[in-house]
């Protein structure tokens, strides 16, 4: 049996809502967390995202200035002085099927509808730090591995190809991490 | 068939394809993972959850907010009309609600600011929307709060809830009977779990 120790890690939460701010510290903390880092807009949160490097990002969707998907985006650059790999939440009162692919696109890692729950809070974190999936970069996505099945049936237009071999080099998470400090 | 990167342990790993990239890291996060006996007794989500019912006392009040921003924000849209700001305010205050209330204790809140939401996103021209059925939904977040202490409010305000959405949802199918992609997000259900 695993469990984490809330201790060691660092989080940055990211709402509008004040209420639910409230209520996310008050889960974290309550899992053992130390260290909440609280944005109210998605511009704020990139800010503290390049100044606090934290291990797991939690969103919200809607907010002003910029939202929870353009802060997964600006995340989610490969080429960017900051982690592109740190592990985004969205946890929105969004629940469509159109809402969860748009999400899913932009490079979010995992989803949780509202409802809050502290099991559902939980569970999801324990999956980001216990099952990270590898990274894809194609032309138009940089991100956590959009599929959930290992399945090789798939033949539809959207399967990934094989093919010419690139090389593309990757400097160290931490040398990453630590540059922008 | 594809090739492999790897440098010295703790780097990142590089399978490159012809159309893309598997980046494989380091589980930099596997510190904070501790095996523990099954004996264990620490419960992480059962002390969140008492953490979280010692907020409960506060949950009446943070909801009044929530409806009052509502009935604000609604307010500026009988007074100015609809355009960007005051669309997006009123959707913001109903999303908000639509999130936030089941947790506070308001479920049937939660429903009938959805409702209100899927209006204001699916509408083709707000405008041309009932300002009865809108102002019915917001009154019935505010009736819903108020009234929460009373016994028999709670099965009247999941009738009410249903009964607001079954008539939005009845406007909205027709008002987007040509617009197959609105029409699909109307009728499709949730497809997240909540847990």
């Amino acid at each position: 049996m695993y469990r984490i120790d809330f201790n060691k890690l660092r989080f940055l939460i990211c709402d509008d809502n004040p209420h639910m701010r409230r209520i996310l510290r008050t889960l974290l903390h309550s899992f053992g967390a130390r260290e909440v880092y609280e944005a109210e807009d998605g511009a704020t949160a990139l800010e503290m995202y390049t100044h606090y490097v934290p291990d797991i990002v939690i969103t919200d969707w809607s907010m002003p200035i910029f939202d929870g998907l353009e802060l997964a985006q600006m995340i989610r650059q490969p080429e960017s002085k900051g982690n592109p790999y740190a592990p985004i939440i969205m946890l929105t009162g969004h629940s469509e099927k159109r809402r969860v692919t748009v999400a899913r696109d932009a490079g979010v890692t995992e989803f949780l509808a509202k409802p809050i729950s502290a099991k559902g809070l939980y569970q999801r974190i324990m999956n980001v730090v216990a099952n990270p999936r590898p990274f894809i970069k194609t032309k138009t996505y940089f991100g956590p591995d959009r599929r959930r099945n290992t399945t090789n049936t798939y033949i539809g237009p959207e399967r990934r190809g094989s093919g010419e071999v690139e090389i593309l080099q990757q400097p160290s998470l931490l040398e990453k991490a630590r540059s922008a400090i | 068939m594809a090739k492999d990167t790897k440098d010295k342990p703790g780097t990142i790993e590089v399978k490159s394809f012809g159309t893309h990239h598997v980046i494989t890291q380091p589980n930099p996060l596997r510190k904070v993972l501790l095996r523990v006996p099954e004996s264990d007794l620490d419960d992480p989500v059962g002390r969140a959850e008492k953490a979280l019912a010692g907020l409960s006392g506060e949950f009446k009040e943070w909801m009044t907010i929530e409806a009052d921003r509502l009935s604000a924000a609604h307010a500026t849209v009988q007074r100015e009309g609809f355009n960007d700001k005051t669309r997006e305010e009123l959707f913001r205050a109903a999303h908000d609600i639509k999130g936030d209330a089941a947790t506070f204790g308001y479920p049937s809140a939660a429903a009938a600011a959805e409702s209100l939401c899927r209006i204001i996103e699916h509408a083709p021209d707000l405008a041309t929307v009932p300002q009865q059925l809108i102002a019915h939904h917001i009154n019935a977040v505010q009736a819903i709060v108020r009234n929460r202490t009373k016994l028999d409010t709670a099965v009247v305000a999941g009738v009410l809830s249903k009964q607001l959405r079954g008539i939005a949802d009845e406007f909205l199918t027709h008002a987007n009977r040509d617009r197959p992609e609105h029409l699909e997000a109307i009728l499709a259900p949730s497809i997240v779990p909540g847990e």
